[in-house]
């Protein structure tokens, strides 16, 4: 026969002070847990709702990123005339030459400076990426005007960032006339202007650091990107924009790190702590045990109360700590990206499934806690405990 | 029985509590000494003699653009200047793409490179041959006993920024004493490969004649090509390094915030154990204070008693945070930002403090309550 549970949950709220000392222990650590798994899920979905699964980007070969070199622009008619490119408004096939390069802003907070991205592109690069961004204030770029449209984010976090404000790169400055939001994705962190004006600019005329192809269908992407791969005269490389940017997402691995080192020592401390506060129940509830005993419950059934007394505990522990955490939800921060080592923003996600393992935490954590204890009291000598 | 042998003694009266304690404060403790450690190695350490001497200086546009190589004989003439090496990032694969195989790879020139890096050590006949050999790399002694190369190795860099793989010889393996899991080549070897990269250089490493010309170099070499179609950035080796810290992201706020919760969660725990302990005690404390012990003694007692349990618990702490920091700083793959880290005597101190100090406040309430207890009460108390 079982013990009820209002046994365990009167027992918990007797002892408030102890109770609501371990579960805030717990919840610390829960809290610290979701916070690191937020970080993560939020640059996870950075990366992996970048890029769409329709566009082919074309590096030269070796090339790991888009910085990273270039190639010859006398090599894009090449690629404008490939089979199975999506035609653009004007009936051209929609491609784009693309200038990627990093500069130098200072955070507005005054916390330092961070590398932003700027890409140059021509009309057709807008064309390509209108799945995924929106325009949320003023308008798109002008061709051969030295104007630019900066990310939602770039303008919440950078001094100068509005419309009709001027940043100053390259050669002189730009006007801000738009600000697009891209909707968590790695352009979250991008400012784009016309490739023309910004090759000139930072004197890389001549040349792209990237193409992009916007292809008809899935299968003509994949058909495209091994058709650049394999020409043997272009020396270029074809990969999905999709397959780029999950390429990226070990830019999260310090974070990873850090954050799963953090997470298990504080686990293991807070179970020590929950170890104590149980053996404090069991040691104070001795004779309670014996008479339970006595009265015909099972030691089994003592085991499972006491562990589902500590895993109460703990739930709760778990539950003051997503509460904790709730106000940091979608709070945006930025970090270093190991590919393109500029800035990747990216927001706090307490996604269903980072609570949930949250939860898992927590249960671990009580059991670890609750076990011992519960094994040291339904093991206890009836006799001796009525005594006592 | 002397009152520190009463303390030592009842603080390990209920020894299982007392080690749970102990253990659960140590892993706090053994956290907040590792972000302590790595707080002090990114913003407080403190440089090499060589190190406070050397600067940095990179396009003032961002690292990704290259200076043009007559820059060094520009930034050599500059007064405080001693040596100048260029300095530039390769960038190449080892073996394949894992993150573990990633090391840094820098182009220099061997005829000066020791001249801005005298805190390297490798035998000279190393050096002289690593001079004369076009093809010849240098790895740090940490680096190369991770991947086993030796003398007369051979190794293939894949170049992802520049089209070029490089077929280098090991010629020397040198000693940093921060280690820095770096190889060095001659750069001419990729200056004479790949046509886009001749005469340039990424950055260049500058020796001043003293530490205290450092700003004044900086400045110097700014203001020079301020308005060239290149200007400049040049800033102190550990600006610089700092600057890549910066773009990890807000880590000042990541590690204070941790620190903060590891420690309130310390507090929690003993807080909560010496609560225990104390209320059982409440009959004892009547007995003692009729036998003559006064308030102040009694709560002294109490207070030491946390303190005790709560350091030890530091002290396991900090000694395991001292070997996990070894075995990270020498392990592979752990990446760039752990090497050469070490937990300070200064950090140790602290971490203890604040193990003392938690065991402190943590004992402040319940000790309080347990010395103003009535005897006649407390003496009638049945737990």
């Amino acid at each position: 026969m079982a013990i009820p549970v209002s046994y365990n949950i009167r027992n918990l709220k007797l002892r408030k002070g102890l109770t609501i000392m371990t579960a805030l222990g717990i919840a610390l650590t829960v809290t610290t847990a979701i916070f690191i798994m937020a970080l993560l899920a939020g640059l996870n979905k950075a990366f992996a709702s970048s890029g769409d699964p329709l566009n082919v980007l074309v590096l030269r070969k070796g090339s790991t990123a888009e910085l990273s070199g270039g190639f010859d622009a006398s090599l894009l008619p090449t690629l404008r005339n490939l089979p199975g490119i999506a035609k653009d408004k004007n009936g051209d096939p929609t491609v784009s030459g693309e200038w990627v390069v990093v500069i130098v802003l200072p955070r507005k907070d005054g916390t330092g400076e961070v590398n932003v991205t700027v890409r140059g592109m021509m009309p057709d690069g807008l064309e390509i990426r209108r799945p995924k961004v929106n325009l949320v204030e003023g308008r798109w770029f002008t061709p051969g005007q030295r104007e630019v449209v900066i990310s939602d984010s770039i303008h919440k976090r950078f001094a100068n960032a509005n419309v009709g404000d001027s940043l100053a790169f390259g050669k002189g400055p730009w006007k801000v006339v738009g600000i697009f939001d891209a909707g968590g994705s790695a352009y979250e962190s991008e400012i784009w202007g016309d490739v023309n004006q910004m090759a000139s600019d930072f004197d890389r005329q001549g040349g792209y650091s990237s193409a992009y192809l916007r292809a008809t269908d899935p299968v003509s992407a994949d058909a495209l990107k091994h058709r650049v791969s394999d020409d043997q005269r272009l020396k270029l490389e074809g990969m999905l924009e999709t397959e780029y940017y999950e390429k990226q997402t070990r830019s999260g691995a310090p974070i990873k790190f850090v954050g799963l080192l953090v997470g298990i020592i504080m686990a293991i401390g807070s179970s020590f702590a929950a170890m104590n506060t149980m053996y404090a129940a069991v040691a104070y509830r001795g004779r309670e045990i014996a008479t339970l005993r006595v009265m015909g419950f099972s030691r089994p059934s003592i085991l499972t109360s006491f562990v589902f007394e500590s895993l109460l505990l703990s739930l709760l522990g778990a539950l003051v700590g997503i509460v904790l955490m709730l106000p940091f939800n979608g709070m945006t921060t930025g970090t270093s990206n190991a590919v393109t080592f500029s800035e990747v923003v990216f927001s706090l996600r307490m996604t269903p499934t980072v609570v949930g393992y949250a939860i898992l935490f927590a249960i671990i954590m009580g059991l670890l806690g609750g076990l011992a204890p519960a094994w040291h009291a339904a093991r206890q000598n009836i006799l001796t405990a009525l005594r006592g | 029985m002397t009152l520190t042998r009463f303390v030592t003694k009842s603080a390990f009266r209920n020894k299982r509590r007392s080690a749970l304690t102990v253990l659960s404060i140590s892993f706090s403790l053994l956290l907040l000494t590792l972000m302590m450690t790595i707080w002090r190695s990114f913003y407080m350490d403190q440089e090499s003699e060589q190190s406070s001497q050397r600067l940095v200086t990179r396009h003032k546009v961002s690292l990704t653009f290259a200076l043009p190589m007559f820059y060094r004989q520009k930034i050599r003439a500059i007064p405080g200047v001693t040596n100048v090496v260029p300095v530039s990032w390769f960038g190449g694969l080892y073996k394949d793409e894992k993150p573990e195989n990633f090391f840094a790879q820098f182009g220099t020139d061997p005829e000066e490179f020791f001249k801005v890096y005298p805190e390297f050590q490798m035998p000279s006949d190393q050096f002289s041959a690593w001079q004369h050999d076009r093809a010849g790399v240098i790895a740090d002694s940490e680096l190369a006993k991770k991947f086993g190369w030796k003398i007369g190795d051979r190794i293939v860099l894949k170049g992802t920024i520049y089209p070029v793989d490089l077929e280098l010889n090991v010629r020397g393996i040198y000693k940093a004493p921060v280690p820095t899991q770096s190889v060095y080549f001659h750069w001419k070897y990729v200056e004479e490969a790949v046509s886009w990269a001749k005469d340039t250089a990424g950055t260049f490493g500058i020796m001043a004649d003293s530490p205290q010309n450092v700003t004044k170099v900086a400045s110097a070499v700014d203001d020079n090509f301020r308005n060239s179609p290149q200007p400049t950035k040049t800033e102190s080796e550990k600006a610089f390094q700092l600057s890549f810290v910066a773009m990890l992201g807000n880590v000042k706020a990541f590690i204070l915030s941790i620190c903060l919760a590891v420690v309130f969660a310390t507090l929690l725990v003993s807080a909560n154990t010496m609560a225990m302990s104390i209320r059982e005690r409440t009959r004892e404390v009547a007995v003692l204070k009729t036998l003559g012990y006064t308030r102040g003694t009694v709560l002294g007692l109490f207070v030491s008693e946390a303190v005790v349990i709560a350091l030890l618990g530091g002290l396991v702490g900090v000694l395991a945070a001292i070997g996990i920091v070894q075995a990270m700083a020498h392990a592979s793959g752990t990446g760039l930002f752990l090497t050469g880290m070490k937990v300070t005597p200064a950090t140790m101190l602290v971490a203890l403090a604040v193990s003392a100090l938690v065991g402190f406040i943590s004992a402040m309430v319940p000790s309080y309550h347990a010395a103003q207890v009535d005897i006649v009460e407390g003496l009638r108390y049945i737990g």
